[in-house]
């Protein structure tokens, strides 16, 4: 039985004074892709931004409402956000690969939790860069500094940094924006299988990509959530009129 | 009319260009002097001392009747003193850039930097008195056996005065490195002292190797302090308790001397000063490079 394993309720957001999310409600179930899609400047990054408390690291952010993940507040005193960004994983819209060996990059947040087995941390490094489509291009050169990678493979790499260490939730935020159609086919593939184990919410500009790997779609305004639903029935049918301009791309 | 003011203006542009080639051109001539004299000084010195004794001998008594011109001594006391400040100056300077870059608000930022900036602004000669009657007097109360003149504290005074070089130096390097980073590593459920020591650090290394070079080469070119506290005396010695003499000690104390113009004596000075120029040349060289490739990584 699916649950909503994550929630926002009347999710408000601010830089300074300027409100940039007014009052957002969603929920996500379980094992399953929600692509959030909206015009530029709309607050899809700082929503998903929020869910890991990455936001929390900017001085003047601020926010109000609750995000409740696995039935606990975020923001509760008893929650450790480095646990919670453990369970959370998150790709970003740019490239970040640490300047290290490719092999480091992956076992870094193994390092960093005190895992020093070797066995475990190679097979991790194999199993997350085949996952992602990266292991036969890199296998031979694992102590190759990561920043000599192209773009493409770069984010692939950040991708299985994220996977290595097995969070529930993936935040990817435009992951395939700057990587070439042929690396962005491979994650579209990689999202389907990985929905088997963990929730993946996406952020993307590509309709069509939006339609092609999530079951849910929420379509964001001027922060405010204009419509959510299953991705067939936003597509096709869309409730409001905003959103049929904007998916069939009349305006944003 | 109009092409007589087009034609003045013209021949202002052109005068101010020249002027301020000029103005260039004389800090590269002055450059070029100093490397001449240098240069042709050390020649005239190396024809009565041959250069692997000047470069193997022990000692180091110019001005004496027995005399021997080995440069490792005075290179020695260099050395050393440079070694205490490094000791001192390197890791508080780290811990205070990775306070200032990763810890500190913006608000304590902008009121620690120019207060450290204060610690580098003030004359070396009073870095070098507070080493002579400060440090010193308060070492002896530890170490008894230490001499009034002595490495230790010119060398421990001469690392505090070089912190805000390295703090400062060391804080640009990891600022520079990106914010993605930075939320990379928290995305992965870092805390902030691991992303501070095991990613922005390595990533900033080349940048924080350029300003430990350059804080070296600071400390081996610093000589006030050194001639005020660490004594005259050149000695192959790696105890920090004992008078030594620095090579730009001896510079300042043959050149406050009383030594003729144009004997050998005189010319050690410049043998020694070459000396110091190539070092430090070096380091400033090697600096550059780290410096030049830190910044492609990032571009
Ligand atoms: N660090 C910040 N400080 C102040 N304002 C910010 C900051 N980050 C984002 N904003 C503002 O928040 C608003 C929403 O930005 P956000 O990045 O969430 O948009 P987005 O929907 O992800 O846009 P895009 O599709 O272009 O990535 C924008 O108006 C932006 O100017
Ligand atoms: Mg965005």
């Amino acid at each position: 039985m699916a649950k909503n394993i994550l929630e926002t309720q009347d999710l408000k957001a601010y830089f300074g004074n300027k409100q940039i999310l007014k009052g957002i409600n969603l929920a996500f179930l379980s094992n399953t892709v929600t692509a959030i899609i909206g015009p530029s400047g709309c607050g899809k990054s700082t929503f998903i931004r929020s869910i890991n408390r990455i936001n929390d690291l900017i001085p003047n952010f601020r926010i109000e409402g609750n995000i409740i993940f696995n039935d606990q507040d975020i923001h509760d005193k008893n929650v450790d956000e480095v646990d919670l960004r453990r369970k959370v994983g998150m790709v970003f819209q740019r490239p970040n690969p640490f300047p290290k060996s490719i092999y480091d990059n992956i076992a870094y947040g193994f390092n960093i939790y005190g895992i020093k087995d070797k066995y475990t941390i190679d097979a991790a490094v194999e199993n997350s860069l085949k996952k992602v489509a990266l292991w036969e291009e890199v296998k031979n050169n694992l102590s190759q500094n990561a920043l000599t990678l192209s773009g493409g493979q770069q984010q692939r790499l950040c991708f299985a940094r994220a996977l290595a260490i097995e969070p529930e939730v993936l935040l990817l935020d435009e992951p395939c924006s700057a990587i070439d159609p042929i690396s962005t086919a491979k994650i579209e593939e990689l999202i389907h299988q990985l929905k088997k184990n963990y929730t993946i919410i996406i952020v993307t500009h590509n309709m069509q990509q939006a339609a092609r790997v999530s079951d849910y779609t929420a379509f964001f305004l001027l922060g405010e959530l204009i419509e959510f639903g299953k991705t067939d029935g936003i597509f096709t049918a869309p409730k409001d009129k905003r959103t049929e301009a904007y998916i069939t791309g009349r305006f944003g | 009319m109009l092409g007589r003011k087009k034609f003045i203006l013209g021949l202002k542009e052109k005068l101010i260009e020249k002027l301020l080639f000029l103005c260039s051109f004389l800090s590269v001539l002055t450059t070029f002097g100093i490397i001449f004299i240098l240069s042709a000084e050390s020649i005239e010195f190396f024809k009565e001392v041959p250069v692997l004794s000047f470069l193997t001998d022990t000692q180091w008594t110019p001005l004496f009747v027995n005399k021997h011109f080995g440069i490792l001594p005075l290179l020695c006391g260099t050395i050393l003193t440079t070694f205490i400040a490094i000791s001192v100056a390197l890791p508080i300077g780290l811990i205070s850039a990775v306070y200032l870059s990763e810890y500190a608000s913006d608000k304590t930022r902008n009121i620690i930097k120019p207060l450290m900036e204060i610690l580098a602004a003030v004359p070396t000669v009073v870095y070098g008195y507070f080493a002579l009657l400060f440090i010193t007097p308060l070492l002896k109360k530890i170490i008894p056996s230490i001499s009034g003149f002595n490495a230790l504290s010119s060398g421990l005074v001469m690392g505090i005065m070089i912190i805000p070089l390295v703090a400062s130096l060391s804080e640009d390097a990891l600022r520079s490195v990106p914010n993605g980073l930075r939320e990379g590593a928290y995305a992965l459920g870092s805390t902030r002292l691991q992303l501070s020591f095991k990613v922005i650090f390595p990533a900033a290394l080349s940048g924080i190797i350029a300003a430990l070079i350059l804080a070296i080469s600071r400390a081996i070119g610093e000589t006030m302090i050194v001639a005020i506290a660490a004594g005259q005396q050149p000695r192959l010695t790696l105890n920090p308790l004992v008078p030594i003499e620095t090579i730009t000690a001896y510079i300042v104390q043959v050149s406050l001397g009383d030594t003729p113009h144009g004997t050998l004596e005189y010319r050690t000075i410049f043998a020694c000063g070459m000396t110091l120029f190539l070092l430090t040349l070096c380091l400033n060289i090697i600096s550059f490079k780290l410096k030049k490739k830190f910044q492609e990584i990032y571009e």
